[in-house]
């Protein structure tokens, strides 16, 4: 059953982490500066604003559902803070706030839309991408560009921890994850119910010591833990933790699994849509702050081009379901780093970017046939 | 048979869909440890009376009462809170969760301490829970940790069933339990509906399966087109007049169309 559970459930995560380890091996290979500390650091600083997007958009993916207007809402979100630092002079602290809340607002507004009127949320969300890349335009005014250097904001993305700091993060790390995890174990066995053998426990403590390690090794070894990357880490582990340990991620796993049942359960499936699409637009406010930070300035084109089809790419890649009630918020990461080795591997060999999309496109069709093909099989097995 | 003093009872509920009268003044009781079989035509009512009790549709009119009591029943959170649940025909669970998620579905258990306040699971408790739940029932599915979607019809129905009783329910209404089953996963399912008459349980069972029917129920009520057709002990009434119930042929006055 363990055996069973192991392959099924997290054989997704190590198929992508395999990918992953093909991906850095061929640009490696093809390129010595691909898997150098310099580099490996700006490939995560390059994936936060959009794995941070990701995350968001995994919650509406577990629903079943979409979210178009993610793009259109992260550069709002920017345009509103930079607007409200650089031409109000608000605090930053507190103009990153209003662009988080703008975020949310615009979530709550399309999920009471979408809920209420029972329109497709593909639509309510396109209408979105529309009107808020107007309003973009609008709240930017006649310059079309906001600067942002020296207003504190670019903190957010250029701010990185000296050696000691980074190995303190990941001792504590360590410290709370083997802590958990064998906990965990101990109270399982105590009331005697299954529980998952002490070696795969204990193995699985091991590798995320030595992944958060390495991690800093290298950190280390270029600018230091960039506090960019430990936001995007924040985020993902409570999210991750909150749809799988709480209530409200066992109810948003339900509704997309089967909305019907969930309903019947006496869970307030509209309730969850909303709050899930409130989240989703908020994490996109959160990821166009961050790009805001990067690229040091707001502009016309923030959150534009290709980013949304890339959030979306992401967490699908990595194996969360378009279908809903499968998948997991790791996914929003993994399928970053997939995204953005592709395109910083490609950057260095300074391919053009016709071949980069196609590329891309390529390892997106790959993934969908794969789940594909997994899903065919699990239905041969009588499992849907 | 028992007025109002059966564990629940309904007296003169209606419902219509825009023209259709699904339900007419329709009176109906069930007693504690007693089994009702609720039997008709396609579209007699049996659905729309089962889901009207659940809180799924509201009723056009009627009164619901409860251990004597009248009630108003607002919304399957009502229904439950009251002691009502309700196993449905297409079972309602989530094939992508596993059994014991299923079980608890919208009525987790929470961890206590800092954990209360973001409603963390406490899947140990759950899992103990469901562990000692399934083997009172006797029923046997691979893990607890089993993704429901790779079970069996016969193992989906116990499971519906069980997790219908995690409330500790007064009554429980099964739509169809044995439909799709096959031949000894239909005898478990009935096995596992006597042993809920043994614990004191209301028991309401709407098929389609006489037979069936008469094996496990105690009193039969037999819907057609919206409207109470009959109501027979089960052990002084025979397959014909059930049949003749159903179809209207008893009245012998052409209202078989």
């Amino acid at each position: 059953m363990t055996l069973r559970r192991f392959l099924q459930g997290d054989l997704v995560s190590l198929r992508v982490i395999f990918a992953i380890a093909l991906i850095w091996i061929v640009f490696e290979s093809q390129n010595d500066r691909f898997l150098s500390a310099t580099n490996l650091t700006n490939l995560f600083l390059q994936i936060t604003p959009v794995a941070l997007i990701s995350v968001g958009v995994v919650l509406a993916l577990l629903l079943g559902e979409i979210d178009l207007s993610i793009g259109a809402v992260s550069g709002l979100a920017a345009s509103v803070m930079a607007v409200l630092t650089v031409k109000n002079g608000w605090d930053p602290a507190l103009a990153i706030l209003a662009g988080v809340l703008t975020g949310a607002a615009i979530g709550l507004a399309q999920g009471l839309l979408f809920t209420r009127f029972r329109i497709p949320s593909f639509v309510v969300t396109l209408a979105g991408l529309l009107a808020w890349q107007g309003a973009l335009l609008q709240v930017l005014g006649s310059t079309g560009t906001v600067n942002l250097a020296n207003s504190g904001i670019t903190n957010l993305a250029n701010t990185f921890y000296p050696d000691a700091v980074g190995w303190a993060f990941a001792a504590a790390a360590i410290g709370v994850f083997a802590l958990v995890t064998l906990g965990g174990y101990v109270r399982r066995q105590g009331s005697g119910v299954t529980a998952e053998p002490l070696g795969l426990l204990v193995l699985r403590v091991g590798v995320f010591a030595a992944v958060a390690i390495v991690a800093i090794l290298i950190f280390n070894s270029d600018r230091g833990l960039p506090l960019a990357v430990l936001i995007l880490l924040g985020f993902v582990i409570g999210f991750q933790l909150l749809t799988t340990r709480t209530t409200f991620g066992r109810h948003l796993f339900a509704v997309g699994g089967n909305a019907e049942a969930a309903r019947r359960a006496g869970i307030r499936v509209d309730s969850m849509r909303v709050v899930a699409f409130t989240l989703c637009s908020s994490m996109a406010a959160v990821g166009g702050i961050m790009a805001a930070s990067r690229l040091l300035a707001v502009n016309q084109s923030s959150g534009g081009s290709d980013l949304l089809l890339l959030a979306i790419a992401g967490p699908v890649i990595a194996g969360t379901s378009l279908f809903g009630g499968r998948g997991s918020v790791w996914s929003a990461l993994l399928g970053a780093i997939v995204i953005g080795s592709i395109s910083n591997g490609m950057d260095l060999l300074a391919f053009e970017s016709s071949v980069k999309f196609m590329v891309t496109g390529g390892v997106l069709l790959a993934a969908v046939v794969v789940d594909a093909i997994a899903r065919m099989r699990r239905q041969e097995q009588g499992r849907v | 048979m028992n007025g109002n003093g059966g564990v629940l009872s309904t007296k003169g509920v209606s419902k219509s869909f825009g023209p259709v009268q699904a339900l007419d003044e329709v009176d109906f009781a069930v007693d504690a440890g007693e089994v009702v079989g609720l039997v008709g035509d396609n579209g007699a009512g049996k659905s729309t009376l089962v889901k009207s009790i659940a809180g799924i549709y509201s009723i056009d009119a009627g009164q619901f009462y409860f251990e004597g009591e009248p009630v108003t029943i607002r919304g399957p959170n009502s229904a439950t809170e009251l002691g009502i649940a309700t196993v449905y025909q297409d079972l309602a669970l989530c094939d992508n969760l596993d059994v014991v998620a299923n079980l608890f579905l919208g009525q987790e258990a929470v961890a206590g301490g800092p954990g209360r306040l973001a409603r963390v699971l406490d899947e140990t408790a759950m899992e103990e829970r469901s562990h000692e739940l399934l083997e009172q029932l006797s029923v046997t599915i691979p893990s607890v940790r089993s993704e429901v979607g790779t079970l069996s019809g016969g193992q989906r129905q116990q499971v519906a069933v069980a997790r219908s009783l995690l409330g500790e329910p007064r009554v429980v209404m099964l739509d169809e339990p044995t439909a799709a089953l096959g031949v000894p996963q239909t005898k478990q399912v009935l096995a596992l509906i006597k042993r809920l008459r043994e614990r004191e349980l209301g028991v309401i069972v709407v098929s389609h399966n006489l037979a069936n029917v008469f094996e496990v129920c105690d009193r039969i009520y037999v819907l057609r087109l919206g409207r109470k057709a009959g109501d027979f002990d089960a052990g002084e009434t025979t397959e014909e007049q059930i049949v003749g119930a159903i179809t209207g042929a008893e009245f012998g006055n052409g209202e078989a169309e």
